[in-house]
């Protein structure tokens, strides 16, 4: 379990799907990456499922980020 | 003459989808059409319009369809054309700046390597998957999809909890961070009022009347509609609580949501008793188990009034009914003379609000439906972004026309008296939802006053004068199409029943003249 993350830090956001969210967010000044998203492993469920599955090993090796 | 185009691997979002669709409609000669994402629910709504062809039905969850039905094939033609040129000239690969976009959260974070939050609103399918993606990577999440199945939001909820970071949602519609809005969200000071929400409409709704009160927001942490069913436990609210409790902008802290679990709520409560800071609670219909530190209030209105009340250090009682103005506008209503229905409708883009308002008004007029059924009721409050009705389309915050067609018609139902309505303004929101209202509630009167009745419009308007839309001039829109607007949802409410059974003046007005 990790101490859980302030609230206080400065806004900025990175923003997948829905550009509208990102527009908004740039015109109110919070610096903000828009992703040219497309659906991960072409959109084939059995394809995500494994994906998903591989990262999740992955990601247990790595600490919390500071 | 039905055209149709599928482009492979092309991405587009919703809205941008939806707008497209739109300008389509609007060109000469074309009668119907449709830009999509190929979803199998997106083949479905594709083959009930009449829109499907043989290649539509080849494509898939990552290929955008665009289907035309038109006049001539000139106007097929042309209409394709014509998506052709607005889809590429608003999907640059590059961003303003001359830069590739990137495609992965990963590519993203070497463009940002100090983000805090992700913003994750793509298809309910892959949502969970991104939302994975960007916890592991240690950002705060914001998850405005729906469709996610409860299992993937428990596991979501729990990897956050042990990152020690926010997942709110799935299904959040609005939050605030630093005082800033996320999704839909209404423009408000940063300030000293911390919420934790289980509802979008219900937090914009607490916002916009604190803003209205001088009070602003320090954080708005949306926690999604299930976080406090029994199978997620609250796990984002304590965690949530946690974080406001010790969060040195936040002076005092509002919770909104529906009613807990039964099994939830004295974790709640246990939750809320930790907290030093004054905490008012609005769980839509929910009392406290036992004696709590906390104020609790039963409208979203009174949860501003309240936490307004214990900063400024002031009294303060639950709001009712303006006597005077609401005898002035009966009296004014009266006066028209019409002969009228006896239900009321209610027609909701916010859920939340509906739901609220059904609290208020069951006491008062007896049991509300919830759907549409063709029965002739006294009491029909609908939210019409209950995903029954946004299933391959926009929610009526985004995209006005299914509530108006619903108004129209209810000018030509002769059990109707009283159109109860809600206007949400804010960003991302309808640049302009004032108008379609008004046009269609104007249309829905003279169709019934053809008839010899009455309709009466009720509404309230959650917005601040800093919102996109401008909050006096849309109000000012409504009023000029002849709908009385009231200060909160509740009054709306209230006010909807009293014009709809006067002989309630004594319990919802006093005594008074």
């Amino acid at each position: 379990m990790t101490e859980p993350q302030p609230l206080g830090a400065p806004l900025r956001a990175i923003n997948l799907g829905l550009e509208v969210f990102a527009e908004d967010l740039a015109a109110a000044g919070v610096p903000v990456v828009h992703l040219d998203w497309r659906p991960p492993a072409g959109g084939d469920p059995a394809l995500l499922a494994l994906l998903a599955r591989l990262e999740d090993d992955d990601e247990s090796e790595r600490p919390a980020r500071a | 003459m039905l055209r149709a185009e599928v482009w492979r691997s092309f991405y587009q979002d919703s809205v941008v989808l939806m707008r497209l669709a739109e300008s389509l409609r609007a060109l000469d000669g074309v009668e119907e059409a449709a830009a999509l994402m190929g979803t199998p629910a997106n083949q479905d709504i594709l083959a009930a319009a009449g829109l499907a062809t043989e290649e539509t039905r080849t494509a898939t969850p990552g290929d955008l369809i665009i289907a035309v039905r038109a006049a001539s094939h000139a106007a097929a033609a042309a209409a394709l054309g014509r998506a052709r040129a607005l889809v590429v000239e608003r999907r640059q690969p590059t961003d303003g700046g001359g830069r590739v976009r990137p495609r992965t959260l990963a590519t993203a974070l070497r463009e940002m390597p100090d983000a805090t939050v992700a913003l994750i609103s793509v298809p309910g399918a892959y949502a969970a998957f991104e939302a994975r993606r960007a916890l592991n990577h240690g950002l705060h999440v914001f998850l405005f999809s729906d469709h996610v199945p409860l299992a993937d939001e428990i596991a979501l909820k729990q990897l956050a909890r042990r990152r020690g970071l926010l997942c709110m949602g799935p299904d959040c519609g609005t939050a605030y961070l630093g005082g800033i809005g996320l999704g839909f969200a209404n423009v408000v000071k940063p300030g000293r009022v911390g919420c934790v929400a289980a509802s979008g409409t219900g937090l914009q709704a607490v916002a916009a009347h604190l803003a209205a009160l001088g009070e602003g927001i320090s954080h708005g942490i949306g926690v999604g509609g299930r976080d406090l069913s029994a199978e997620v436990g609250g796990l984002m609210t304590t965690l949530a609580l946690e974080l406001l409790a010790t969060d040195p902008a936040t002076e005092a802290i509002v919770v909104i949501s529906k009613p807990p679990a039964p099994d939830v709520l004295p974790a709640l409560e246990r939750a809320i008793a930790q907290v030093a800071k004054p905490v008012v609670v609005c769980c839509l219909g929910a009392r406290p188990a036992a004696a709590s530190p906390a104020r609790w209030v039963s409208t979203l209105a009174d949860a501003a009034g309240a936490v307004a009340a214990v900063l400024g250090g002031h009294p303060w009682t639950p709001s009712r009914l303006d006597a005077a103005d609401s005898r002035a506008r009966l009296a004014g209503v009266e006066r028209r003379g019409e002969k009228r229905g006896p239900g009321v409708l209610g027609l909701y883009t916010g859920g939340t609000l509906a739901h609220e308002a059904r609290l208020l008004m069951e006491p008062l007029l007896g049991q509300a439906s919830t759907r549409f059924d063709g029965a002739s009721v006294p009491l029909r409050i609908v939210d019409l972004g209950d995903d029954e009705f946004t299933v391959g389309r926009p929610h009526p915050m985004l995209d006005p026309e299914a509530r108006s067609a619903r108004v129209r018609e209810a000018g030509r139902d002769q059990g109707i008296g009283v159109l109860l309505l809600d206007l949400v303004l804010g960003r991302a929101a309808h640049p302009d939802p004032a108008r379609a209202l008004a046009d269609a509630f104007a249309e829905a009167r003279r169709t019934a006053a053809a008839e010899g009745r009455g309709l009466v419009g009720v509404a309230s308007v959650v917005g601040t004068p800093d919102d996109p839309q401008g909050l006096t001039g849309q109000v000012a829109t409504l009023r000029s199409a002849g709908i009385e607007i009231l200060p909160s949802n509740a009054d709306a409410a209230r006010f909807a029943a009293l014009v709809a059974r006067p002989a309630l003046a004594p319990s919802l007005l006093g005594d008074g003249p």
